[in-house]
């Protein structure tokens, strides 16, 4: 292979925060004319190390040459004006504003509205894409937001562009353009980096992986020369067999008999279509979809949090008596004597309080009981300390506040109160999201105890290998609709896949 | 028949302060920094233009040998540097330390008029008078001079050209800062900052600068309002206290105005004209419902609040990060 | 262009957390620090030695029996409105308000002293004051709270608008109500019957409201840590979703507490007009309102902590008093001096919740403590 000279070469660089290091000792060429793809499981540093290269943080340690020259980017404006532009995973959009008024924000120069739009007009004309350079952000819809962002990137004259995850949002149509996008990129020589950990989006759109494991650079590979098996090896360090237990059921009864159900956002679009389907106790009914099919609804519609445009839901209890939970909140549900627990997706921002200790936030469920106005902290103690030996919650105690555990520990925390309350209805939303291999099998097992006890567990994931290997049946969601219920002995990853882009009838999700 | 001629001049001389203050609030609240301590900036504004112009007074051998050159510039200035200061203690608190807002700002409100007051109280011992107030009237005349003309035009005159130049100035920079909001480039980074720092950080707009500038700029603008109270509105003489509450109602203001300085022009002066409304109406003349009168700026200014957050338009609310510190590294 | 010692001088992060005594020592070093600029200030001013300052500080605030009661009854008022805005804090809820809600507590109960004289027996015209009074207070505080839970309309705006309105409220009743005629104040309110007047107790007329505060001190520490609607609040006041999510009715709770809230600042009015002054004026309140809020800040809303910071505001404020009188300074002297120590207290909170590390080079730092 020839010598290039990298468009980027990090050296030794390191970034703690706190006594956490984020990244240790990382290496990293970035070459133009080259798709690389930076590898790696959630937490294990791949955004932290970027967000130094665009300026959002500072190197602790190391050294990064741009063009085999040492540059010290200590903002985002050193960053733009070495060439270098980011796309966040959560957009740097101001939403009052209007696409061109993002697109030229931190510019210098004298404001010409006119011009700028002229000049996005034919950026967007250059590589198909399609924006208003006159409507307000808060107007647009996730993807062309992220048009927007891209643009942005390009109108600076941008020559190595970082994207942070940036399929997570899009449905696959809009994956599709996006990667013709960035192969155009590539070929008019700029130098891209993708973050991801989605291995068909390596294997289809990368020249060459690098993979980052608990915040070190493990190695880089031409994508040609690898396979999904060896970068999932690379990624969590060993031979990873999906053993996950899927015991029988045992007397499944319905328990849940969804009917209908239809919701609408707070901008009105549909985000559930008449689903129907019926849970069972004693099993898992898993849910698979694109990120953003309704799922989030879907669980806080059951749960009492999301108002409802129409449908049913209805719980059965063991003596076999129906009762209506839609239009109830989540405190009359629980005053019927529904055990209804619910591991939501975001775990710091609504299942846990962050700032209070593991006691408090096991009293988030039981501080109504009794009928003193004062609160028990003795019974929730106790169930703290259960949690913390049971689960094994590695923490200082249990007067630490919750946002200083780790990911792992918080899900933890978080699952075992849930389960505390001997839950007739288990809903989990991305349970394993950025832990680790050895809490998310903690995970796995707690989830099947509960299926064992007959508990109805509706589990929603986005690994569809787990879904395939956990669930007894599997629900996919696409826009909002149910294209499919399949059991899941026997259902193919494929089959799956492709139910999660396309409905029975030819709708496409949004 | 409501007398217009005589109502506007003075509703429009209420008004002045309040615009002053709206101004320099709204740029202030734009960077999203609330500054609750603009009434003490305002007094300090005040006080300083008062100091400077006392000085300046004593210094002159006769009564006759004052210059407007100096009669103007030293007060202005000394007005400016006063509110710089006390701009550049919030920015230092609530940019650099990322400290409480409202807490800083309440405190600089103590802080300032306390300043006002001391020294006002101070002056006057000094100035050896009978009347608890000192009267400047010497350099206030050059700061309520009207154009020479004004008087030859009759109710056009009176009501458009019979101020001193601060007034035309409060306009100027409310129109002005009104452009620079909306066309320029450093207004446009400015409301970045205040609706999402990070957003702003991200493209290389450099966050405590602009709110540095834009809070001490504010203050500088809002200090220029204490000035014009005790110089133009006051003739010169300052007695404690008698500033009141004008500078809550500029930052009422502010929210009446949704945030745009040029629709501050008019609004000061309708709240300057519902300030002293009283007098020009029949029943006016009972003591009682002047003071019911003066509520109404602020119920008329909660009202706009109200039905501003209905409304729940996105261009109509307040900066989104108002009263929020920033901090780069937040995890 | 960039070349390598351009590197950032500091380096800014924040703390996992401090043990507590060390941030009571930052705080402290803080204290001491203002009071020395204080002192400095002060000299410039008068010329005394700071020594002699600081004995006139003390000497004002405690010098004798009756500076000693006016001082507490500065603190236990003062503590009062701290204690009211506390709750609707830890909501995350700002009410800047508490000076116009206690002031409605002192029209409330001006308003029955005055009306209910003829008709009803003195009793029954205290039991009204009590009921009325926390009635207005709660009305001021309830308002912004509805709008806030319906729209989200800004509170802290919202709040502060509300104080001017009862103001001019006030205001307008001074006059209806004045005594004598055409004075335009209301003056000392059944002077001669003493109807309405809260009873004295301990042979000490401040008496009354210490005891009353202290108790309501101990009473909201007890609500805010240890009961369910105290939980509550933390919770709404954390984070909303995990409240909606568990089912508490975030609406209700933050309209429960600022009535609360309200309630309680109406009861300071009530105190400040039934015990203390007897009159109404619309400088009764006297800016308390807006120090509780730094008050309650600074304490980091807890009530016990409170009772120290308001007692330190309060000291500062009639010792200041005190060198104006002595040193022949204007009354005004406190608020500066007041405000520089404040910016101090405020300023320090920052090297509590972040750490500054120094760069030496691109490679070695050192840590350096704040």
């Amino acid at each position: 292979m020839e010598q290039k000279i990298p468009a980027v070469s990090m050296r030794h660089i390191g970034k703690h925060f706190g006594h956490v290091y984020a990244n240790h000792d990382v290496c990293l060429d970035i070459y133009r004319g080259e798709i690389l793809a930076l590898l790696g499981e959630n937490g294990s540093g791949k955004t932290t190390l970027m967000n130094m290269l665009s300026g959002i943080y500072f190197p602790d340690e190391g050294q990064i040459l741009i063009d085999g020259k040492e540059v010290v980017i200590r903002s985002p404006k050193d960053a733009f004006s070495l060439g270098i532009g980011m796309i966040h995973q959560h957009f740097k959009l101001v939403d009052v504003l209007t696409a061109t008024e993002n697109i030229v924000l931190g510019l210098p120069g004298r404001l010409d509205l006119k011009a700028a739009a002229e000049k996005i007009r034919k950026i967007c004309d250059a590589y198909g894409f399609q924006v208003d350079p006159h409507q307000k952000i808060y107007d647009m819809s996730v993807s062309q937001k992220q048009t927007v962002e891209i643009v942005k990137v390009l109108y600076r004259g941008a020559d190595i562009l970082i994207l942070d995850e940036p399929t997570a949002v899009l449905t696959p149509q809009e994956t599709d353009k996006l990667f013709t996008v960035l192969r155009n990129m590539r070929n008019d020589g700029k130098a891209i980096v993708i973050i991801t950990h989605k291995m068909h989006e390596v294997e289809s759109l990368s020249d060459r992986v690098a993979v980052l494991r608990h915040g070190e650079y493990i190695c880089d590979v031409p994508t040609q020369q690898t396979n999904a098996q060896d970068m999932t090896n690379m990624m969590v360090g060993h031979q990873v067999t999906l053993n996950i237990e899927r015991p029988a059921p045992v007397n499944p009864k319905p328990r849940l008999q969804v009917k209908d159900l239809t919701v609408r956002n707070e901008e009105g679009i549909l985000k559930l279509d008449h689903v129907s389907f019926t849970a069972n106790s004693g099993e898992i009914l898993g849910i698979a979809g694109i990120s953003g099919s309704g799922q989030k609804e879907l669980l806080e519609a059951i749960a009492g949090l999301q108002k409802t445009e129409a449908g049913s839901v209805m719980y059965i209890d063991d003596s076999g008596e129906h009762e209506e939970l839609l239009g109830k909140d989540p405190l009359s549900i629980q005053q019927m004597g529904v055990s209804l627990s619910f591991v939501p997706e975001d775990r710091l921002g609504m299942g846990l309080v962050a700032n209070m200790d593991l006691t408090d936030n096991m009293m988030l469920r039981s501080f109504r009981s009794g009928h003193s106005i004062f609160t028990d902290r003795q019974t929730p103690k106790h169930v703290a300390e259960n949690v913390v030996e049971e689960l094994e919650v590695s923490t200082p105690g249990l007067s630490t506040p919750v946002r200083r555990l780790s990911g792992g520990n918080v899900q933890k925390v978080l699952v075992g109160r849930e389960i505390t309350s001997a839950p007739t209805v288990l809903l989990t939303a991305y349970a394993v999201r950025g832990l680790d291999i050895h809490s998310s099998y903690t995970i796995y097992d707690l989830i099947n105890q509960q299926k064992k006890q007959g508990v109805a567990v509706i589990y929603v994931g986005e690994d569809l290998d787990v879904l395939l290997a956990l669930s007894d049946r599997i629900l996919v969601l696409c826009g909002g609709k149910v294209s499919g219920i399949v059991p899941g002995e026997q259902a193919d990853k494929r089959e799956i896949g492709l139910m999660m882009t396309r409905t029975e009838g030819n709708t496409h999700a949004q | 028949m409501f007398d217009f001629v005589s109502f506007i001049p003075r509703a429009v001389m209420q008004g002045i302060p309040l615009l002053f203050g709206s101004t320099g609030e709204t740029l202030t609240e734009k960077s999203g920094n609330l500054n609750l301590g603009i009434p003490g900036v305002m007094y300090v504004g005040g006080i300083c233009g008062v100091i400077g112009a006392f000085f300046y007074e004593q210094s002159l051998p006769s009564p006759d040998a004052i210059h407007a050159f100096p009669a103007i510039m030293i007060p202005l200035c000394a007005c400016l540097l006063g509110s710089l200061l006390m701009g550049l203690i919030y920015c230092f608190l609530t940019v650099t330390l990322r400290a409480n807002q409202n807490v800083t700002g309440l405190a600089m409100t103590t802080f300032g008029v306390g300043i006002g007051n001391f020294f006002g109280g101070s002056l006057i011992k000094l100035s050896g008078t009978a009347v608890p107030s000192i009267a400047l009237s010497a350099t206030s005349s050059f700061f309520h001079r009207s154009l020479p003309f004004a008087q030859d035009l009759g109710w056009f005159g009176k009501i458009f050209l019979s101020y001193g130049f601060l007034t035309y100035l409060a306009i100027a920079i409310a129109l002005i800062a009104a452009f620079i909001l909306r066309h320029t480039r450093a207004g446009l980074h400015l409301r970045a900052v205040g609706e999402s720092p990070t957003t702003a950080d991200a493209a290389g707009i450099n966050v405590s600068r602009y709110k540095y500038v834009a809070t001490c700029t504010g203050s500088m603008i809002a200090g220029l309002g204490g000035l014009y109270y005790v110089m133009d509105y006051a003739s010169g003489v300052w007695s404690n206290n008698a500033f009141g509450d004008r500078g809550w109602l500029a930052i009422a203001l502010v929210i009446f105005t949704i945030w745009r300085p040029n629709v501050g022009v008019l609004a000061s002066i309708l709240f300057g004209g519902l300030y002293i409304l009283h007098m020009y109406i029949p029943s006016g003349m009972n003591l009682a419902v002047k003071e019911l009168y003066k509520m109404l700026p602020y119920v008329v200014t909660i009202i706009v609040l109200i039905l501003t957050s209905m409304r729940n338009k996105r261009e109509n609310q307040p900066p989104q990060s108002l009263g929020l510190p920033y901090f780069r590294e937040e995890r | 262009m960039h070349s390598k010692n351009q590197e950032p001088l500091f380096h800014i992060s924040k703390r996992d957390s401090l043990v507590w005594y060390k941030a009571m020592l930052i705080r402290l070093v803080a204290l001491l620090v203002a009071l020395v600029v204080c002192a400095i200030i002060s000299v410039l001013m008068t010329g005394e030695n700071p020594l002699s300052i600081y004995q006139t500080i003390l000497y004002g605030s405690f010098g004798t029996t009756r500076k000693l009661w006016v001082t507490f009854q500065n603190v236990a008022m003062l503590l009062c409105l701290s204690l009211a805005v506390t709750p609707a804090f830890r909501m995350r809820f700002w009410n800047i308000g508490a000076e116009g809600q206690a002031l409605m507590g002192c029209f409330a109960s001006a308003a029955c002293m005055i009306l209910l004289k003829n008709v009803f027996p003195n009793w029954a015209i205290i039991l009204c004051m009590v009921l009325t009074s926390m009635l207005a207070g709660a009305i001021w505080g309830g308002l912004p709270a509805f709008f806030k839970s319906r729209w989200n309309t800004n509170e802290t705006l919202f709040t502060l608008m509300m104080n001017y309105v009862a103001t001019q409220l006030v205001a307008y009743f001074c006059v209806v109500w004045e005594s004598p005629k055409g004075s335009g104040q209301i003056g000392i309110i059944n002077p001669n019957t003493e109807l309405g007047w809260l009873p004295v107790i301990g042979g000490q007329k401040y008496m009354l409201n210490v005891v009353l505060v202290i108790v309501l001190t101990v009473l909201m520490f007890i609500y805010l840590n240890f009961s369910k609607h105290g939980y509550e609040i933390s919770v709404v006041g954390e984070s909303e979703k995990t409240a909606h999510y568990v089912g508490i009715k975030v609406e209700r709770v933050i309209i429960r507490t600022m009535l609360l809230s309200g309630a309680m600042c109406g009861i300071a009015g009530l105190l400040l007009v039934g015990s203390t002054n007897h009159t109404l004026t619309t400088t009764l309140v006297g800016g308390r309102g807006f120090t509780a809020v730094m008050v309650s800040w600074l304490a980091k809303f807890n009530p016990l902590w409170m009772i120290l910071t308001s007692f330190l505001l309060v000291v500062l404020e009639r010792g200041a008093g005190e060198i104006s009188t002595n040193f022949g300074l204007n009354q005004s002297f406190s608020d500066i001096l007041t405000g520089i120590i404040l910016f101090f207290i405020i300023g320090s909170e920052f090297f509590i919740a972040y750490q500054i590390r120094i760069r030496k080079s691109s490679t070695k730092e050192a840590q350096t403590h704040v």
